[in-house]
Parts: structure tokens; C-alpha cells; sequence
């Protein structure tokens, strides 16, 4: 973190513009002399901020103390609170600001208060900002492709200005770098049921089925895609059982008799929705068999219930339950 | 297996209360009123809370005070509703909520259109706020000064393909995020609502081979999610479904039998936040000597029992 890009970090005690001021400090007791520089710089740019947030300052000097208290601490909500009144009362320049806001988050991203500034900024530059903050939303995904708040605050970049046209491809890219990354599986579910331009879930369903189902095969021990292909059929649980996609998946990671608990687990799924599997689910089912487990239930959702209590140890009692509540049809 | 060690996570809490001048301390400065609920909350579930001083902790906590009725996280900051809801538990902890002047409080007004809740007056909107909210106002007796009916469905808003909830609609499930969502849901009486086996599946899914629990898919497990998944799968009746000797095990393994304390994973830095956390999924569980922990008002039963049926 580089707090000296204004002022190479010296005391502001001996900076002459802040011979005026006399610093203010926290009122919480006493407090010692911390002995290490570096929080001694902090104590005191907070002592003077205190002050000058007593004073309602809103000058140059103001804006350049909040940026090197929040250099020093970007988590402190008061210290970003402040800025925003300076920058208003100065009507700054918000394109530097959004400049300065990404050097920040690039050595500290996981911060509300950072992200909440940042939309306030993006908010008064409106659409002319779109392209270059979704941009930098990019670069810091680039460093932490899971990062909550960057994708929260693309989300809603997305939502306000627009910025639609390429987020499926750039979901793909991702992807491809990571596809166990699940906040790159939501964003696709974002797209998909809410861009402007794809037509919806249901125009999206074929080839975001045959999408996930790859994805699958590739690597079936993956919770993503899988809870994405149930997620393209919300609230139309027939079609899910119906398609023929679906049941097949599942057969083929069952077939490679590895990685195969998800797959178990949504073909018992669909066996507990009224799905009629024909005699090779049974077959794939028993070759799971390994000699160390009992003999299996002649019954197929049954016999699935027991391999995964057994493989899916840690869950065992889900399995026993769902065991106890499959429904008459099933068993 | 190792035992909770009490007697040093109690001094240790006591030695960060004391410790105003250590780095931690003072970067946590703004936020001191969070760090004031972890460390007295985690305190008296340990059987300790008489161990402070009282008056020194209310006089502080209403120099927080703003006068919108707003608490800050310190004297000196502005008032957030984050620090509001600790404030209002630490006085609950200590049965002293009738310091309050609870028509100076204004929460209703941080409610949108929407039914959802800003943070403060710049307007950052998060479930989490609506939790707070609602947390705060339950406690205070007065949920009638809030249209309840949107709030519920703003958080239904933001309900995922997977059951889980996240910050806005369309965030990413998030077990910090579901649990805000659910408490709220279980403190309006809207359970009901949350599709039980489904989210609980996904909750589950949580615990890794280690026994501790990850926020996310594909994510490193951390004490901290003891609490966010523990408390969201016993409000829906469904804790039972995770390996609970595997998960009291990996507790035990984050924390500083020296010292005292409890880190996010085993032989990492202890924090007052993990402390609690630690302490709190494990009263969760049942852990022999802790007092039990309400999973909805994250206060202990007794708290909260207090509060209700102390007429």
C-alpha cells in the first residue's frame, strides 16, 4: 500500500499547511506512544482528521488527509464518509477519483466501504463511466476471480448503465480459467435470466444445458454445474425429468464409477419426481457396489441412498433421511 | 480430542478489551463496538460476563450515541446501523436496554421503498442491513414500526437457484448472507418461506473433509462459517444433516491453547472475531459448560428469554 504518492508519508506536524491545526485525539483513555513508525503515522494523520472533521473542513487539504487516512485504513466508514462531502463541496474531478479508488482495491478489495464509495462515484458519472468501471471491475476479478463485492458491484453497474452485450462471454472466459469458480456459475445465471438481450431462461435452456452438461462431464465432482442445470429449470421440475440430457449425464459420470455422488444425487432427484429409469440405471447403480457394503436394495433410490450414505459419510444422516422420505412412488 | 480452553480464551478477550494501544486496537478503532459484542457475547456464554465493569462499558456505549439515537462503532465516528445492533445486544447482554430512548432510534427510516434497508444515511443497501434491522427492532419489542410485509419480500427477492441468499437480488448464495436472510425470515415468523431441504442440502454441503465449514463452494473453511452455517441449518430444523464431531474437532484445532483465543483455520492468528465465532458454534453444539446461544438474536437464551418473559 503506497500512502505517500502525495506527501512521501512525512509527519504533518512538520508539514507546513497543517501548522494551523491541533490535532484531536481519539477519546478513549489514555494512549501510550505506539513505538513503531508506522503507527505512529497513523495515530497522527487520525488525530489531525479528527480535527478537521470537528471543523467540517471541506478544502484541498481536507480531501488530500482522507486520502491518507484511508491509506492507512480503508475500513474506517467516517473517514469515506467525509471525502464524500469534500468532494462535493470542491466538485471534484470523479474520473481521477474512480483512478484513485482502483489503487486501492487493488491492495485492498474485500472492503464496504471502498465498493460503497466507488458506486457513489460511478452513480454521478452515469453511463460515460460503463465502460471503463466494468473494465476495471475486470482487473481486480483478475486477482480474486470469487472477490463478493467486485461482482456484487458489477451486478449492479450492469443493472443501472447496461453493459449487457459481452457478460456472457466474459462468464464463459472465466470459466474456462476456473470452472469450479461459483460466483463466475451465478454471474451465467444472472445473464442468462436477466440480460436484456438473450430472451430469457427458457430461449437460454438448450444450449445452456448442453453448456453445463460438458461442463459436467469434464469434471463431475463440480457442485456448480450441477445446481446451475437445476437452476435452468426452475419451477418446471417435469421438464427436468423429461429431458433426456439430464438422465444421461448422470449416467455417464455413474458409468465412469468415480466422482459420481452428484450425479447419484440428481438421478435420485429425478427417480423421486416420477422419472422411470430403465434396466441400465439399475446396472450402472450396482456395479458401484464395492464388496465392503451390503447387498444393495432391490430398489433403485433406495440402493442410491445407501451407496452415498456410505461414500458421503460426513452426510450420512442427510441420506438416511432422504431414505425415509422417498416417496411410495419411488420405492 | 483437546478441550475448550476457558480460562485462557476469557483472559484473552479481557487482555484486547485492555489493549487499547496494540496495532489490532487501533485499526479496529472505528469498528470497536462490534469487536465490544464479540468479546462480551463470546464472555458470557463462557460464564464470565462478571467479569467487567458495567458501568464502565454503558457509559462508553451511550457516548456512542448520536443524536439521530444512531450508535457509532466509537466516540467520534458517525452512527451506522452495524454498531446499532451491537450496541442494543451489548445493553441486552447486560440487561440494560431500558437505558435506551427507543423512540429516538431511528430505524424505520433507513427502510426503502422496496422493503429493503440502507446501512446509514448514504444508502448502501445489503440483506445484511435488513437483518440488523430486524434484530434490533425485535429486541427493542417494536417490529410494528417497520412495514414487515416488504421487508419479507425484499429478502425473498433475493433467493437463489440454490436456496441460499445473497446481498442484493442476483448476489451470489453466501453463507454469511443466507444467514442474515433466514434470521430476519425467523424473527418476522416467515420461515415458511425458505425452501427448507434445498438450502439445507447446499448448507451441508459446507462441511469439508477437515469437518470445518466454507462460506462458498470451492472455498477454505473458517471458523467464522461455524456460526454463519451452524445457526442458518438449526433455524431450519436441519443441523442434523452435517458430521457435528468433525466440525467440534476443527473449533478445537483453531484455537491458542497458550494464550487463549480462536483463529479462522488451525495455526493461524487468534482475533476477538474468531473468538467468538469459535465459541458460539460451539455452543451451537452443545459444547459441555457453554451457555446456549439463541441462533436467530445471536445473544445467549437466557438474554433473550429475559428480554420476552421478564414481563
Amino acid at each position: 500500500m503506497d500512502s505517500r504518492e502525495d506527501d512521501g508519508g512525512e509527519p504533518l506536524s512538520r508539514m507546513a499547511e497543517w501548522r494551523d491545526v491541533t490535532p484531536l485525539p481519539q477519546d478513549d483513555g489514555p494512549n501510550p506512544v505506539v513505538p513503531i513508525a508506522y503507527k505512529e503515522e497513523f495515530r497522527e494523520t487520525m488525530d489531525y482528521f479528527r480535527a478537521i472533521y470537528k471543523a467540517d473542513e471541506r478544502s484541498p487539504r481536507a480531501l488530500r488527509l482522507t486520502r491518507r487516512a484511508i491509506h492507512l485504513n480503508p475500513g474506517n466508514y467516517t473517514v469515506w464518509h467525509f471525502r464524500r462531502l469534500v468532494l462535493e463541496a470542491l466538485n471534484a474531478d470523479l474520473d481521477e477519483e474512480l483512478d484513485f479508488l482502483q489503487r486501492i482495491a487493488n491492495s485492498n478489495s474485500k472492503n464496504y466501504q471502498l465498493w460503497h464509495h466507488r458506486r457513489w462515484v460511478v452513480e454521478r458519472l452515469g453511463a460515460n463511466a460503463r465502460a471503463k468501471e466494468l473494465n476495471l471491475i475486470k482487473k481486480i476479478l483478475s486477482l480474486d476471480a470469487k472477490n463478493y463485492h467486485a461482482w456484487s458491484h458489477r451486478q449492479w453497474v450492469l443493472q443501472a448503465l447496461g453493459g449487457w452485450e459481452d457478460e456472457l462471454d466474459y462468464c464463459q472466459q472465466l470459466l474456462e480459467e476456473d470452472i469450479f469458480n461459483n460466483s463466475a456459475w451465478n454471474q451465467r445465471y444472472f445473464v442468462v435470466t436477466r440480460s436484456p438481450f438473450l430472451g430469457g431462461l427458457k430461449a437460454m435452456r438448450a444450449s445452456e444445458v448442453r453448456y453445463t452438461v460438458e461442463a459436467i462431464l469434464a469434471n463431475p465432482n463440480n457442485e456448480c454445474p450441477w445446481r446451475y442445470l437445476r437452476g435452468l429449470y426452475k419451477d418446471d421440475i417435469k421438464a427436468l425429468v423429461n429431458d433426456p440430457e439430464i438422465s444421461s449425464v448422470c449416467l455417464k459420470v455413474i458409468n465412469t464409477k468415480n466422482n459420481y455422488v452428484f450425479a447419484l444425487k440428481m438421478l435420485l432427484d429425478l427417480l423421486c419426481h416420477g422419472f422411470q429409469p430403465c434396466h441400465e440405471f439399475r446396472d450402472s447403480v450396482v456395479a458401484l457396489r464395492t464388496s465392503d457394503t451390503d447387498p444393495l436394495d432391490p430398489e433403485l433410490s433406495m440402493a442410491i441412498c445407501d451407496i452415498l450414505e456410505h461414500v458421503d459419510s460426513l452426510r450420512a444422516s442427510y441420506w438416511i433421511w432422504r431414505k425415509n422420505k422417498l416417496p411410495v412412488a419411488a420405492v | 480430542m483437546a478441550e475448550l480452553a476457558v480460562d485462557k480464551h476469557v483472559k484473552y478477550i479481557l487482555s484486547v478489551e485492555k489493549n487499547k494501544d496494540s496495532f489490532e486496537s487501533v485499526v479496529m478503532d472505528h469498528l470497536r463496538m462490534n469487536g465490544a459484542y464479540w468479546g462480551l457475547t463470546a464472555l458470557d456464554l463462557l460464564g464470565k460476563l462478571d467479569s467487567v465493569n458495567v458501568d464502565e462499558v454503558i457509559s462508553w456505549i451511550l457516548k456512542c450515541q448520536h443524536e439521530s439515537g444512531g450508535f457509532s462503532g466509537n466516540i467520534g465516528h458517525d452512527p451506522h446501523i452495524l454498531y446499532t445492533l451491537s450496541a442494543v445486544q451489548v445493553l441486552a447482554l447486560f440487561n440494560k436496554l431500558d437505558v435506551l430512548d427507543i423512540d429516538k432510534l431511528d430505524i424505520t427510516g433507513l427502510q426503502n421503498e422496496d422493503g429493503s434497508f440502507s446501512g446509514d444515511m448514504w444508502g448502501e443497501v445489503d440483506t445484511r442491513f435488513s437483518y440488523i434491522a430486524i434484530c434490533c427492532l425485535s429486541i427493542l419489542c417494536c417490529l410494528n414500526k417497520i412495514n414487515v410485509e416488504k421487508a419479507v419480500s425484499y429478502i425473498l427477492s433475493c433467493k437463489n437457484l440454490d436456496g441460499g441468499f445473497g446481498c442484493t437480488p442476483g448476489g451470489e448464495s453466501h453463507a454469511g448472507q443466507i444467514f442474515c436472510c433466514v434470521g430476519a425470515l425467523a424473527l418476522t415468523g416467515s420461515l415458511h418461506y425458505v425452501d427448507k431441504d434445498l438450502l439445507g442440502w447446499w448448507l451441508c454441503e459446507r462441511q469439508v473433509k477437515s469437518g470445518g465449514l466454507n462460506g462458498r463452494p470451492e472455498k477454505l473453511p473458517d471458523v467464522c462459517y461455524s456460526w454463519w452455517v451452524l445457526s442458518s441449518l438449526i433455524m431450519i430444523d436441519r443441523v442434523h444433516w452435517i458430521d457435528k464431531e468433525k466440525l467440534v474437532k476443527f473449533i478445537l484445532d483453531c484455537q491458542d491453547v497458550e494464550n487463549g483465543g480462536i483463529s479462522d483455520r488451525p495455526d493461524d492468528a487468534v482475533d476477538v472475531y474468531h473468538t467468538y465465532f469459535g465459541v458460539a458454534g460451539l455452543s451451537l453444539l452443545n459444547y459441555p459448560g457453554l451457555k446456549a446461544i439463541d441462533p436467530a438474536y445471536a445473544l445467549p437464551v437466557d438474554v433473550v428469554n429475559r428480554i420476552f418473559f421478564s414481563g
